[in-house]
């Protein structure tokens, strides 16, 4: 796990180097250096949730026995970069169009409803007591989830047509390679920062677990 | 096939034959949804358009129809029918069919009062309401059921369906107000369809992990 | 800073602000972890002075579910 720290803090550093150093300044403005941190964070919520789902399938399917607790925590970093997401995608949009929410960013009312979504999950989670059960119903809804992202995508892009025309679109515009090669750097980054988040959150869970039992055999 | 078929008709003779003589789920549904459209009367300012009321007409089917999947599973868990109905050598998604189907029902006839009325205080429906509302009903039958028997095993329940099964009906209320107020509507009756077909497989392949250890 | 700058510079802060918080979430997991390790020595030492046999195998993988 050192070792994926340095890696992290390695990738980060030189995200933000080439982001401010070398990317250079779009038509859009200053504003646009936001987008090389917002649509790698909210790509990589994708694939937390996207992780999480797998766990959930792989726990229904063939029972390991960490299989709940990683796709939990999974959960909880795609939540975190989730709301990472709306935040710098809010932050954007002040800056580009003058509010702080607009409806016609569909990937940034995609990431409102997946938030919904999953903040129900953890409220599900602390509901249930634990065991096999919560296990269960976790894994069944975090799979729910994983279908449910494509399913509002298209449902907001339908939804657009009848509210009000797409005028705003935050999704990349056509990048020079040199801006390419800085957002894969950031997307690398921000990859890495959620496997490694997610790597630390597990130890230390399975930590207060063996505690748990160690106090248990003593007492 | 034939068997599981029977098995889902029997369930649903079940629930169905309940409510019949409990009355208790399907007149307060009426009840709600009316008084709900009674309520959206006075949330519209004057001047409001016919487009805003219709999508309300959406905000009212969801929530009656959360009224009746907050109904359910309850009489399951009170009286732990719900060991006995798992001790049954039926399919465990039997049982997810044949309540979806009961629920169906209730949440129909609520609407064959829901849409006149709407028509009366509001503005006239035409076919593509009528259809996208048949559609949408399968989308929210199906999740919702699952999710009522979810919320069944929580210690907070009731508190939980709402929380849990909103998100996942925002779809649906796309789809359905989409198909009220366009002129064409067919991209929007798809989208309903293909919302049923995906969450109706999900549905039905995951019950049983609900239910069991 | 011209207020362009100014949003980008918050935007990168508020990401730099989470990992942050989540490092002090985890500092603060560390700190009572070890108090909770240190308890329980002091437990396992009392029962080695008391002459009971140690009860506890080494502390294996559990199933959190």
């Amino acid at each position: 796990m050192t070792a994926l720290a340095v890696l992290t803090t390695g990738l980060l550093t030189a995200s933000i180097v080439l982001i401010f150093f070398y990317a250079p300044v779009d038509a859009d403005g200053l504003n646009q250096k936001i987008f090389y941190f917002h649509v790698p964070i909210a790509l990589t919520s994708y694939a937390c949730f996207g992780w999480g789902g797998l766990k959930a399938f792989l726990h229904l399917w063939k029972r390991p026995p960490g299989a709940d607790l990683e796709s939990y925590v999974a959960i909880h970093q795609g939540v975190i970069f989730g709301a990472l997401t709306l935040v710098t995608g809010s932050i954007w949009a002040k800056v580009r169009w003058g509010t702080w929410w607009t409806w016609s960013d569909e990937q940034l009312v995609l990431f409102l409803v997946l938030f919904l979504f999953y903040c129900a999950y953890f409220m599900l989670r602390y509901s249930v007591d634990p065991g096999p059960q919560r296990a269960n119903l976790s894994a069944v809804y975090a799979l729910f989830g994983v279908v449910l992202i494509p399913i509002s995508f298209m449902a907001i892009r339908l939804a657009n047509s009848y509210i009000h025309p797409t005028v705003f679109k935050s999704s990349g515009p056509d990048m020079a390679t040199s801006q390419l090669a800085t957002f894969c750097v950031a997307w690398a980054a921000m990859l890495s920062l959620a496997y490694f988040l997610y790597r630390f959150e597990l130890a230390g869970k399975k930590l207060d677990a063996n505690l748990k039992e160690l106090r248990e055999l003593l007492a | 096939m034939r068997r599981y078929a029977a098995d889902v008709a029997v369930l649903a003779r079940k629930d169905l034959t309940l409510e019949l003589r409990a009355r208790d789920t399907l007149p307060a549904m009426l009840l709600f949804v009316v008084s709900t459209l009674v309520v959206f009367h006075f949330a519209l300012p004057r001047h409001s358009s016919d487009l805003a009321a219709k999508g309300l007409l959406w905000v009212a089917i969801v929530f009656t129809a959360l009224v009746g999947l907050t109904r359910a599973f309850v009489a399951e868990r009170e009286q732990r029918l719900i060991d006995g109905l798992l001790l049954a050598p039926c399919d465990r998604s039997a049982i997810w069919l044949a309540k979806s189907i009961a629920v169906l029902a209730f949440l129909g006839v609520a609407e064959i009062v829901a849409l006149p009325a709407y028509a009366v205080f509001f503005s006239g429906i035409g076919w593509s309401t009528i259809a996208a509302v048949c559609l949408a009903d399968l989308g929210i039958v199906a999740v919702g059921t699952l999710l009522a028997a979810v919320a069944a095993v929580s210690r907070t329940r009731e508190l939980i369906l709402p929380l849990l099964f909103l998100p996942l009906a925002i779809p649906v209320v796309i789809g359905g107000v989409g198909a009220s107020v366009v002129g064409s509507p067919a991209r929007y009756l798809g989208f309903l369809c293909l919302y049923d077909a995906v969450f109706a497989i999900i549905s039905w392949a995951s019950f049983e992990y609900v239910v069991t250890e | 800073m011209t207020t362009e700058e100014k949003y980008v510079a918050a935007a990168y802060l508020v990401v730099f602000l989470v990992v942050l918080i989540y490092v002090v979430i985890m500092a603060a997991k560390l700190t009572r972890l070890g108090a909770a390790v240190a308890e329980l020595t002091e437990l396992a030492r009392d029962r080695k002075r008391s002459g009971e046999p140690p009860a506890k195998p080494a502390p294996k993988q559990v199933k959190v579910g």
